[in-house]
């Protein structure tokens, strides 16, 4: 549905897109997962006809954002990083004035919007400026599907938004799918990731991997373990002053612990831990997260 | 065991006209203490930090910040505080030393305690080299580390965090908590706010807002004990969101 092959963009003295290769599949939910500044907005708004690439080619739906970008417009629903929509007009206004300009009506496709609007609905006469986060982020969703879009692209939707809205944020993108739409949505929260069906892990302007996250997470090239225990100040430096650990991570209960030789003598790096006066000392293997991957992605992409 | 108390609220209530946006809140903050303080947006949280920092008052209640008090000795509590946020810390237009020495006089340090302070900081953050560059120019993880110790320039007692690590990349997020236990070690209280659920397993004590008012309050450990929850995202949607049914599965 979406092809995108070697796109560069540079601004000024900053390498924004690097030479980036990626396909979305038609009806697929297709997570792009990195920090700020590593090119997600940049390339959205290439995709959503706002900015020319330097080079490189992109097709959404086979269409070309430089010479199609009307039908192309016409095709997608863009729901951009910042709250974008007119914080003086009433959510019913706004969503009228976007069914106007998409020659559509609120009623044409609401049940599209249904379940999202619902929510908002008994507040459709106040202004858009005074909705809190979670339901401006509704109303600018329900203005991206207005026109019934093939695609949706959805910058960073969920920042800065606690933990259970963007949940629910979530859940609202999987019916969405159901109902035969193409989601590219970005997020900087790694977790997210395990509810796409793919995802593109981009840092600094590149691609560093494009997989299942369940393929990305089984793809983790060394051993991995959580440990913990009482002073986690003390075990964090104590594990670091081991020379046998590579990489020492906290991970909100546990530290996330990789060993240079990947066979880790893990009763040795216990026993120091202890000699060194660590009390209640845990330790476990495990499977690693987006996030474990994420940043062995990136550790490898800075040695290189 | 931390017992000295650095803040201490009692009561507070902050009410914009009819709305009550603190309700009630009571807590103490002990020195040293890296103190999470979470909530869903528009629970309360700004609110209440702004007040802490001086900012704002309250309608009514009671508070001491660094043992000031709120209503009487504002001025002396934001000489013994520092401020962080996502959404502003450093000037764009100047370069590291031209920020540190602004917000060094800012906080009236005597020029040659500045000038220290400078060559200090520069040295610790290994930005000896860069000290002419714009902070525009700067990668996104150098000025969330630089902003950090800005914050710290005056070596004040309590440091006020609000969402610092929002959109870093994970290494980054990590170096920065680094920062942040090492503050706390060198007995600097640090009061945080953050929508990173594992973030608040960092924390010594965390508490959670929800429409205003603190509906827990305790370490994660005991928080998840009384929750029932394997971590703290689960606490935070049990307190928070008790309605909320999980049906996405990780």
């Amino acid at each position: 549905m979406i092809s995108i092959q070697n796109l560069s963009k540079r601004y000024k003295a900053v390498d924004a897109l690097k030479s980036i290769s990626l396909e979305v599949n038609a009806n697929e939910l297709f997570g792009l997962i990195g920090p700020d500044g590593a090119g997600k907005t940049t390339l959205f708004r290439i995709l959503t006809t706002l900015l020319i690439a330097d080079s490189g080619k992109v097709l959404l739906n086979g269409l070309d954002p430089i010479l199609d970008y009307k039908k192309i417009r016409e095709m997608i629903g863009y729901m951009p990083g910042r709250f974008s929509l007119y914080q003086d007009l009433s959510v019913e206004e706004n969503l009228n004035f976007f069914a106007t300009v998409f020659d559509t009506t609120i009623e044409e496709n609401y049940d599209l919007i249904a379940d999202i609007y619902k929510q908002i609905e008994p507040f459709k006469k106040r202004l858009a400026g005074r909705l809190s986060g979670g339901m401006k982020q509704k109303l600018a969703l329900s203005c991206a599907l207005i026109h019934k879009p093939k695609i949706l692209i959805l910058d960073e939707p969920t920042t800065g938004v606690d933990a259970v809205s963007r949940m629910e944020f979530w859940q609202m993108l999987k019916r969405l799918q159901q109902k035969g739409i193409t989601i590219l949505v970005s997020t900087p929260y790694m977790d997210e990731a395990s509810l796409c069906d793919r995802v593109g892990l981009i840092q600094n302007g590149q691609i560093l991997t494009v997989d299942t996250p369940q393929n990305i997470t089984n793809g983790f090239p060394k051993k991995l373990w959580a440990i913990n225990a009482n002073n986690k100040f003390q075990l964090i430096n104590d594990l670091r002053s081991h020379p046998k650990t590579a990489t020492v991570y906290p991970f909100g209960e546990f530290v996330h612990v990789t060993t240079k030789e990947n066979e880790p003598e893990i009763n040795e790096i216990i026993s120091y831990l202890e000699s060194k006066g660590n009390q209640g000392v845990y330790s476990e293997e495990i499977g690693a997260s987006i996030e474990d991957c994420f940043m062995e992605l990136m550790n490898t992409s800075i040695n290189n | 065991m931390k017992t000295e108390i650095e803040i201490r609220v009692r009561n507070l209530v902050k009410k914009f006209g009819n709305f009550v946006a603190n309700n009630n809140l009571n807590f103490d903050v002990y020195k040293g203490e890296i103190f999470g303080f979470l909530g869903a947006n528009g629970a309360g949280k700004t609110t209440a930090m702004r007040i802490l920092c001086g900012l704002s008052h309250p309608t009514s209640g009671e508070l001491t910040v660094a043992g000031y008090d709120i209503y009487k000795q504002t001025e002396l509590i934001k000489k013994n505080i520092g401020y962080m946020s996502q959404k502003f810390s450093l000037y764009d237009d100047l370069n590291i030393v031209e920020n540190m020495e602004l917000y060094g006089g800012i906080y009236g340090m005597p020029r040659k305690q500045i000038k220290l302070r400078v060559e200090e900081l520069l040295s610790k953050l290994n930005m000896e080299a860069s000290r002419k560059t714009l902070i525009a120019d700067l990668p996104l993880g150098w000025k969330q580390k630089l902003a950090f110790s800005v914050a710290m320039f005056h070596k004040p007692r309590i440091v006020f965090l609000d969402e610092p690590t929002g959109g870093v990349d994970p290494i980054t997020r990590r170096q920065f908590w680094d920062l942040i236990y090492q503050a706390a070690h060198d007995g600097i209280t640090v009061f945080v706010t953050t929508h990173y659920m594992d973030e608040a397993e960092y924390c010594d004590r965390v508490t959670i807002m929800v429409d205003g008012r603190i509906d827990a309050l305790d370490t994660p450990g005991k928080l998840k004990e009384k929750y029932q929850a394997a971590n703290m995202n689960e606490v935070f949607i049990k307190v928070a969101r008790p309605d909320f049914q999980m049906t996405i599965n990780n």
